[in-house]
């Protein structure tokens, strides 16, 4: 019996203690370690889910921090060739078909990129999470295998597309596995899952993402990275409106 | 009889000018607002046939559904084989193909930079084939500004006011940006050939005009459309034999196929069907107020005229004419204002419709943020019906007023006529 009360007394304290509180800011910090990198070459392809019929389009993608990238689409042939320059806040699309550079801006950068659930705006946002967003952690929950910190990501900045986020991230590797975008009214715009997490380098990275338009009906838009390059060096003029006609 | 109730109305001016004047103004303003309503209706309907509902119009199910959206990944595919199939089964009809979708109009500098770009909304339909009735019926000669309609692919007209802002003059270049059916980045250049301006604030904001095959290119719907509208080949739409043809069709269709064809008449879109009835029912309210307020006025008129001829009658009946035949007099009486007023008050209507169906009212400052296919000038139109909805109701209230106020010589009393009289 004493032995009994010897471990009630021994154990008590380790169940009432609270459940250990993560810095959502340091785990914020290692996602944008994981996510975020000097520059990028990746292709890609993007499977727009339709009523009628599915499409596939691959492209090669150059990118350089956050403020440089340049688009260019492989495939298919009504695709081939046509390219995207962003610089800054600017959008430039080239198409071979015209031969004409056209500049997108304003409202125009939230339209759907080749009918996929993914907008503009969602490809030109590359900045890292911590510049952007405050974090507080809201729990823990079971993802698939993966046992994941949720937080909640409200922005401090004005020039967000998502004022608000909840993120899904993997408490072992740092990486999200799912995020759902909400509009400063508090509505649900898009959700994001994020699978087939791969380890590139000495970071961790998911190489298939399905976007999820909430306002649509239909099963979203696969973006599976085929190839990625972090840190690797750029070919020199890639980021100027010469490269669109050349 | 008929001079001595004649001669008594003309010598007496408050049994015939009074009621004349009620019954004329009254007809007239029924007429008026009738006429007027009428004609703004007929203007509302056949704007949208011609430019969007058609008389009816397929769609595939899914597309109806979202049509609001002009959802074109739900286009309707096949068409070629539709069309003849139409034609074969509605040979009183003609059947066109018609598209709209948005997209982004880029103008070009000397550099082939944008200089400029806005919003549009396309339209595209059959300019080229040969004998084509569609420019004319979306009245588009009428409506160029400047410049010439399409003559050859790769040639667009667009709106006065979008090209005036973008600087845009006839033959330049522009590029129209946009998405093809399936999703995927459509760019193509065009010439502009001409300038139009419908006196629509909701088609002239930016809207192009092009050809249904450059559209199809463009667009990335080859033997697709997005609406194929049908037209009676009398050009009136008439809603009962429309739907005889939309159950035809309609039956004939698969009801699990999303994308299986449905047709619609025109009343069934843009709440067409809601906005005639109401004004059926606004046309109606107005003949029965008008009615009923013209009966109590004219009642009041009669109660006075007989309390006024109250002697008359009186001797009258001592005379020994029969009550019955005093209240058919009566009634002839007010048949005959009624018959003058209504005459009076039909020309003074027509006369005021047929101004307003020459002349119009002038709204294009009520309707600049309208989405509404509504022309700027309203117009009244005259109709038939519009006689019988002067006309008889002018008859019937001055009939039923009469009738109202000569009940009143039922109740006088022979045995006590001369001391009423006290003759």
């Amino acid at each position: 019996m004493k032995t009994f009360f010897w471990l009630i007394f021994l154990f008590t304290p380790v169940v009432l203690l609270p459940p250990k509180i993560i810095d959502p800011v340091a785990i914020l910090q290692k996602v944008d370690a994981n996510l975020t990198s000097r520059t990028r070459i990746m292709e890609s392809s993007m499977v727009i889910y339709g009523r009628r019929a599915n499409r596939t389009i691959t492209s090669k993608v150059y990118a350089e921090g956050n403020d440089k990238a340049y688009t260019e689409y492989l495939s298919p042939e009504r695709e081939k060739g046509t390219k995207m320059l962003k610089l800054g806040q600017m959008l430039w699309i080239y198409s071979p078909e015209t031969d004409r550079t056209i500049q997108l801006s304003g409202h125009l950068l939230r339209q759907s990129v080749m009918g996929s659930d993914l907008s503009y705006e969602d490809m030109m946002e590359d900045r890292k999470l911590t510049d952007v967003y405050n974090a507080k952690q809201l729990g823990k929950e079971q993802m698939g295998n993966r046992s994941c910190v949720v937080l909640e990501l409200n922005a401090k900045v004005n020039d967000v597309n998502y004022v608000k986020q909840k993120i899904w991230i993997d408490e072992e590797r740092f990486v999200p596995l799912k995020q759902e975008l909400y509009a400063k009214s508090g509505q649900l715009l898009k959700i994001v899952s994020m699978t087939d997490v791969k380890k590139v380098g000495v970071r961790w990275f998911p190489h298939k993402m399905n976007y999820k338009d909430a306002l649509k009906n239909g099963q979203g838009t696969d973006f599976i990275i085929l190839k990625i390059q972090f840190d690797a060096p750029i070919p020199t003029g890639i980021f100027s409106k010469a490269v669109l006609k050349r | 009889m008929i001079t001595f109730l004649l001669k008594g109305m003309l010598r007496d001016k408050n049994r015939s000018l009074l009621p004349v004047l009620i019954v004329t103004i009254g007809v007239a303003l029924t007429v008026l607002l009738s006429g007027y309503l009428r004609g703004v209706m007929d203007d509302v309907s056949d704007v949208n046939a011609r430019f969007e509902t058609g008389h009816v119009k397929i769609m595939t199910r899914a597309f109806a559904e979202n049509k609001a959206q002009l959802p074109l990944d739900l286009a309707l595919l096949g068409v070629d084989s539709l069309h003849k199939s139409l034609k074969k089964q509605f040979p009183n009809m003609s059947w066109v193909s018609r598209t709209r979708f948005g997209g982004i109009l880029d103008v070009p500098d000397t550099f082939g930079n944008s200089r400029g770009q806005g919003p549009v909304f396309g339209i595209a339909l059959d300019f080229l084939s040969k004998g084509t009735l569609e420019p004319e019926r979306m009245n588009i000669p009428k409506s160029i500004v400047r410049g010439r309609l399409p003559q050859t692919l790769g040639e667009m007209l667009v709106g006065e006011d979008f090209a005036h802002k973008l600087k845009i003059k006839i033959g330049d270049q522009v590029t129209h940006f946009g998405s093809t059916m399936n999703g995927s980045m459509s760019f193509k250049n065009f010439v502009v050939t001409g300038t139009v301006r419908f006196g629509m604030a909701a088609m002239d904001k930016g809207t192009v005009l092009m050809d249904i095959q450059d559209a199809q290119a463009m667009l990335d719907m080859i033997d697709g459309t997005g609406e194929l509208l049908g037209y009676s080949n009398k050009n009136i739409y008439d809603d009962a034999s429309m739907q005889e043809v939309v159950h035809t069709f309609n039956n004939r269709q698969s009801l699990s196929d999303e994308f299986a064809p449905v047709m619609l008449t025109l009343k069934q879109q843009n709440n067409l069907g809601e906005l005639i009835d109401y004004s059926t029912q606004m046309s109606g309210a107005y003949v029965f107020i008008f009615v009923l307020a013209m009966a109590v006025v004219l009642w009041n008129t009669g109660l006075l005229g007989g309390l006024r001829r109250y002697k008359e009658f009186g001797i009258r009946l001592a005379l020994g004419e029969g009550k019955s035949h005093m209240y058919r007099t009566l009634i002839l009486e007010s048949v005959a204002v009624g018959f003058v007023g209504s005459v009076l008050g039909m020309l003074v209507g027509l006369s005021g419709v047929y101004y307003l169906q020459t002349y119009g009212l002038d709204i294009s400052d009520m309707m600049e943020n309208s989405a509404m296919l509504i022309p700027s000038i309203i117009r009244a139109k005259i109709t038939p019906d519009l006689f019988i909805i002067g006309f008889v109701p002018g008859l019937l209230a001055t009939t039923l007023g009469a009738m109202l106020s000569g009940i009143g010589i039922f109740k006088r009393q022979t045995a006590s006529l001369f001391k009423e009289l006290e003759v």
